[in-house]
């Protein structure tokens, strides 16, 4: 490069002249404003910002200028493309908020629609009724236990103190499953009428102290009708430990009905009979609905519990020590109790079902409302 | 057991404003379970009263005989009015039953005086079915010849009662009878007991009618006594009848009535023989096998050796405890009965009622115990009834055969016990005074020998007594408590990788349904099963609901498939099911259950042969489906297309098993297969481990034809149990690397018969560490790539761990997998 002409008049150089620059500014600057969307914006800055502008182009002559008139022109032309540039940068702005607002508006849609496209499962209620129930207790300690739907006789009736000929080895309208081999020296095969075997399992296998929940399906040959069923759900709790009591019973399932209902809603236990249980009792919930309020009060019926104020839920009672010796547990150390209830009679109450057909037909309306979880 | 409380007030002293309510109430808290509690005669009201018919006016020309009658209903036969009646059991001088005008019978029927047959009929003559009494509606009511005229007929006949329907547990056979509820409400009540028991008895003599008791484990006692020259004509009073009715029970003759009466009265259920149809002594044994009886209800029964009878020497007069015999029956013309009350073996009677399906009145009460120190009452009540209202005369010869021991074992009870049972403390006279008032006898201070009354067979061990002592001082007592429950261990993982399942499944859109697991013959053809399909070797049912389904499910299919169709049928034509529960394989030469004592727990033997005796009980998981899986709509057409040979329905069923394996943690392996009841060209083997769990895809068109269901239906069925994991499977959290991503796709023509997923693996096998993922996006057949073949296309994501992957690398990668899918599945590439 030759060294700076010294002799050059900056003010002849043409484009650097105060007057071009702020007209180049000023041109520059009303393209922009003109300019009516982004493209013809686009055109505006290529002709006033780009590589070839007259401000890009009279930037590049500074360079020939002698070091005294540098800094001048420098300024000048500097300042002229920082207001091109912020005029440019706001209306680029400008415009692009005009566009996206119109875009946006024409991109609107009906959010009415419906979006049924994948369709909704469910789990059915017993089941998760069942695990409902099966959690409250696990949650103070419990343990969850099951077993086979098919038992022997000896686990179904004999072990929980049901002789053969009792009575409440008739009443209880058993399946008998057709027993190859089968004599009067041997017992049969039998649908479990109850979840109770699984007690009985549970005692022969588990270390003591015991607390188990047994929830499953149980067979009776009961014909369907409104409020009964062949096969349905049980959910019974065993608890066997030294010192077991009858209160700590009305405890358990106070505190049990408390985290099904709610606060306040305490049992009631009925002196019943049960073979399995001495003493034995039939277990009332405080109706959850009218709380007791519907009793005598005919203004205030109440569906639930048909104004009785309370709910028959199930049975219970504590073990009968021939229980525990049939299944070698010393009766003189330890006791315990147990309870039992329908799952389908619970689900009945607790959800305003009126008739079984709509628990065990599998039509999906009944299913589908309860989702998941209840 | 039916309670009618003016019955009930006979024995107790209840408070005169006590309703049927409150005494229900008083014996629920005492553990009678009252179901009902029935208002009787509510629907009548008067006047009622009794009329003494003066004169009878045979009225003809009717389509029927009408009688127009004068009945005097009140003081003077002037005050006689003008009935019509149509019945024609009575006679002139009989008093009877009148509605008079203003009375409502029940049905909301009142009563006018109206013109009819040409006369004014001022009142209604009524009959027992008209009052509401029963269902006799042969002819009116004929009243005793001792009612007076006039006198109030609602009051007479009993009309207004209130019945107590009580559910007797079988521990409490007492409570059949009026005298044990009688002592339940005295006890509630606190108010004395008049035992109907408490009567004299005669002493027995060496002249009865002989009996012999030749099974004194069947029949420990046996008392009879004869009564002569009953007046076959006496009919039973009034208020009997209406007692038997309300008990629940039909009147049927004098003889009959009073046995029944007794029974209801006291719980001994008697007989009563026609004596002179008797030859004979009378023996109590066991029957001989194939001897011949023919019972009261006119059944000719074969008999067996288990069987108790009662038997003069013409052979066997009665099934003992259930049911007389029809030779020996009272006739209506007999004078001369011999009344029996005997004591039988509960499990004796139980049996043979039920061996021949003959529950009764009597074998309930046996079954569950009778008092035996109450026979001779009860014999002696009938006695003095028969007496009394058949003007017969009682024998002087009374026989009493017993076998029992004269003194009772007693229980030996700590007095702490039913303090400890509870979890309250009771006094010891408290436990006392309580087994005391049930009628124990109680010696002893802390440790008590306690004697139960004869009419609680069911009390035998401490625990029997604990019970009557805290439910009599009342269950609502007893304090809450909770018990130090040990920490436990929250759900097994099979448990809570079976709820992810259901989840899973509820969460991929189907919906869960609980079938019954009965299926039959039928059910397994339309699943066009092989006749050695093992899935036809069930087990079997003794006694199903229905002979159409008798035998246990082995397939959970049957009932979802079913459930399927009754959802369609109810105008559903996109339904996903899907159903877990327990499928049933009988074992290869399992043989019976060995029959176990309870009285110590059985070896570990014994409880193994238990087990061995049950059948395979493994849980299935199944889905079912038909008609779209994603319905059209406003976004478009819906999937799949259902009726369309194209449909993929089958890949939503193989898809279903893929979530059921995620859900457990495992992985399946999908072969294709051929199995009923499924398409032969649309069906999945599911593997684990090698080994074969399950089958999905779309079922045989042939079997859907059966099963009325509609084309494409596809199902999926699992052995969850095989999925379940044994311990947790935790997730291996993977190494996530930073490094740009390398993506190469590729398409591979194979011969058409190659599986997709054996390309695919040759191909990530081939590509080596670099490969993060591959995806088959693609599947073309036709005339571009030629006949028989197919294209696949792949997608491969290559990326490292620790640098940017060069191009060279990735391409490296790439055909390394492609040569090595070339070299396994014959893939040619594509373009190539």
């Amino acid at each position: 490069m030759s060294a700076p002409n010294k002799t050059f008049d900056p003010v002849e150089v043409e484009a650097l002249k105060p007057g071009e620059v702020e007209r180049a500014r000023d041109q520059a600057l009303a393209a922009f404003a003109v300019a009516a969307d982004l493209a013809a914006l686009h055109e505006a800055k290529i002709a006033h910002a780009g590589d070839r502008s007259p401000l890009a182009l009279a930037n590049r002559e500074i360079g020939a200028l002698p070091p005294a008139a540098k800094a001048e022109a420098g300024k000048r032309v500097g300042q002229a493309r920082a207001a091109v540039n912020a005029a440019l940068a706001s209306r680029q702005a400008e415009l692009e908020a005009e566009r996206d607002a119109r875009v946006l508006v024409e991109e609107s849609v009906d959010v009415t629609l419906p979006w049924d496209r994948a369709p909704r499962g469910a789990r059915h209620p017993l089941t998760t009724l069942q695990e409902r129930i099966a959690d409250a207790f696990v949650a103070i300690g419990w343990e969850i236990a099951e077993g086979p739907e098919v038992e022997s006789e000896w686990m179904n009736f004999d072990a929980l103190n049901i002789p053969r000929d009792h009575p409440a080895r008739t009443t209880q309208d058993t399946f008998f499953v057709e027993t190859p081999g089968a004599s009067e020296a041997t017992d049969s095969l039998v649908l479990r009428t109850h979840t109770s075997p699984v007690q009985i399992r549970s005692l022969l296998t588990r270390e003591l102290p015991v607390y188990v929940i047994c929830p499953g399906r149980v067979f009776r040959s009961d014909a369907l009708d409104a409020t009964h069923t062949p096969v349905f759900g049980q959910i019974e709790g065993l608890a066997v430990d030294e010192g077991i009591t009858m209160a700590d019973l009305k405890g358990t399932l106070d505190h049990f009905a408390t985290v099904m209902f709610g606060d306040g809603i305490d049992t009631r236990l009925r002196p019943s009979y049960f073979p399995f249980t001495e003493p034995s009792a039939e277990m009332d919930l405080r109706c959850f609905v009218c709380r007791g309020e519907s009793v005598g009060n005919p203004d205030r019926p109440c569906r639930t519990c048909n104004s009785e104020g309370w709910i028959e839920w199930g049975g219970c009672g504590v073990v009968n020590p021939r229980v525990l010796l049939a299944v070698g547990v010393d009766p003189d150390r330890y006791s315990g109790f147990a309870f039992g209830m329908g799952l389908e009679r619970t689900l009945m109450f607790r959800h305003s079902v009126a008739d079984m057909h709509d628990i065990v037909e599998g039509d999906i309306r009944f299913t589908l409302p309860f989702g998941v979880e209840i | 057991m039916r309670v009618p409380l003016s019955w009930l007030r006979e024995y107790v002293e209840l408070p005169a404003e006590a309703t049927g309510r409150d005494v229900a109430e008083r014996l629920l808290r005492a553990g009678l379970e009252v179901e009902t509690v029935h208002q009787s005669g509510v629907g009548l009201s008067g006047p009622l009263v009794v009329g003494h018919v003066l004169e009878i006016e045979e009225l003809t020309g009717f389509k029927k005989p009408i009688r127009f009658c004068q009945v005097q209903v009140g003081q003077s036969p002037q005050e006689a009015r003008g009935v019509i009646c149509g019945a024609r059991n009575f006679a002139t001088g009989d008093k009877v039953v009148v509605a008079l005008p203003g009375a409502v019978l029940p049905g909301e029927f009142k009563i006018t005086a109206r013109s009819t047959y040409g006369h004014v009929s001022d009142g209604m003559i009524c009959s027992a079915r008209e009052l509401g009494l029963g269902d006799d509606h042969s002819g009116i009511i004929v009243l005793p010849d001792e009612c007076e005229v006039g006198a109030d007929a609602i009051e007479l006949l009993g009309v207004r009662d209130e019945v107590l329907d009580i559910a007797v547990t079988p521990d409490r056979g007492y409570c059949l009878s009026m005298r044990g509820i009688a002592r339940e409400a005295a006890i509630a009540y606190g108010s004395a007991l008049r035992d109907p028991a408490l009567l004299d008895t005669p002493a027995p003599t060496r002249t009865g009618h002989p009996v012999f008791l030749l099974d004194p484990a069947g029949c420990d006692l046996f008392v009879a006594r004869a009564v002569h020259g009953i007046d076959p004509l006496a009919p039973s009073p009034l208020w009997m009848q209406r007692r038997i009715q309300l008990a629940g029970m039909r009147p049927i003759s004098l003889i009959v009535d009073i046995t029944n009466y007794v029974m209801l009265e006291i719980g001994q259920p008697l007989h009563a023989y026609a004596a002179d149809r008797l030859t004979g002594p009378i023996t109590v044994r066991r029957a001989q096998a194939g001897e011949l009886l023919e019972t009261l209800d006119g059944q000719h029964r074969r008999l067996g050796p288990e069987d108790l009878v009662i038997a003069d020497a013409s052979g066997p007069i009665g099934l003992a405890g259930v049911m007389g015999g029809g030779a020996t029956e009272v006739q209506p013309t007999t004078t001369d009965v011999l009344v029996e009350g005997a004591h039988f073996d509960p499990v004796a009677i139980a049996r043979t009622a039920r061996r021949h399906k003959l529950p009764s009145e009597a074998s309930r009460r046996f079954e569950r115990g009778v008092d035996p120190n109450a026979a001779a009452a009860a014999v002696q009540r009938a006695v003095d009834l028969l007496v009394l209202l058949g003007q017969g005369e009682a024998d002087t010869a009374v026989t009493v055969e017993s076998t029992r021991p004269s003194v009772a074992e007693p229980i030996v009870i700590d007095a702490a016990l039913p303090s400890r049972v509870a979890g309250l403390e009771y006094a010891r006279e408290t436990v006392a005074g309580r087994l005391q008032e049930i009628g124990c006898t109680v010696e002893g201070a802390d440790t008590l020998r306690v004697i139960p009354p004869s009419w609680r067979p069911d009390l035998n061990d401490p625990n029997d007594l604990a019970e009557e002592v805290i439910r009599l001082e009342g269950y609502d007592r007893l304090p809450s408590t909770m018990p130090q429950v040990p920490a436990g261990r929250g759900l097994t993982v099979q448990q809570r990788y079976r709820r992810r399942v259901g989840r899973e499944l509820a969460a991929a859109g189907y919906v869960e349904v609980l079938c019954y697991p009965f299926v039959g013959r039928r059910d397994l053809d339309q699943l066009l099963l092989a006749e050695d399909d093992p899935r036809r070797n069930t087990l079997r049912l003794l006694n199903p609901l229905s002979d159409e389904q008798p035998e246990l499910r082995t397939t959970l299919l049957p009932g979802l498939l079913a459930t399927l169709r009754r959802n369609i049928g109810r105008g559903f034509n996109d339904v996903a099911l899907f159903e877990t529960g327990l499928i049933f394989a009988p074992k290869q030469g399992a043989t019976a259950p060995p029959r176990l004592s309870t009285a110590q727990r059985p070896s570990g033997e014994q409880l193994a042969a238990l087990d061995a005796a049950l059948p395979e009980q493994p849980a299935h998981v199944a889905v079912v489906m038909a008609g779209l899986r994603e319905p059209a709509g406003w976004w478009g057409p819906g999937r799949p297309a259902s009726s369309d040979a194209g449909s993929t329905l089958w890949a939503d069923a193989i898809e279903a098993a893929r979530t059921v394996a995620r859900a457990c943690g495992v992985e399946l392996e999908v072969t294709q297969s051929q199995y009923e009841p499924w398409h032969p060209g649309r069906c999945a083997r599911l593997l684990l481990d090698g080994r074969v769990v399950g089958h999905a895809g779309e079922l045989h068109p042939k079997a859907l034809t059966e099963l009325g269901l509609p084309p494409r239906t596809s199902a999926m069925e699992l052995d969850l149990d095989a999925l379940l994991p044994a311990r947790d499977l935790p997730v291996q959290g993977p190494l996530v690397s930073t490094f740009p991503v390398a993506t190469q796709d590729v398409a591979l023509v194979v011969e058409r018969g190659v599986p997709a997923k054996a390309v695919e693996t040759a191909l990530a096998r081939g590509a080596g560490v670099l490969l993060e993922s591959i995806r088959l996006f693609d599947v073309y057949e036709g005339e571009r790539i030629g006949e028989g073949r197919k294209s696949l296309a792949f997608s491969l994501r290559f990326r490292a761990a620790d640098r940017t992957l060069t191009v060279e690398e990735a391409t490296a990668a790439r055909d390394a997998a492609v040569s090595l899918a070339a070299e396994q599945t014959g893939a040619v590439l594509r373009g190539a």
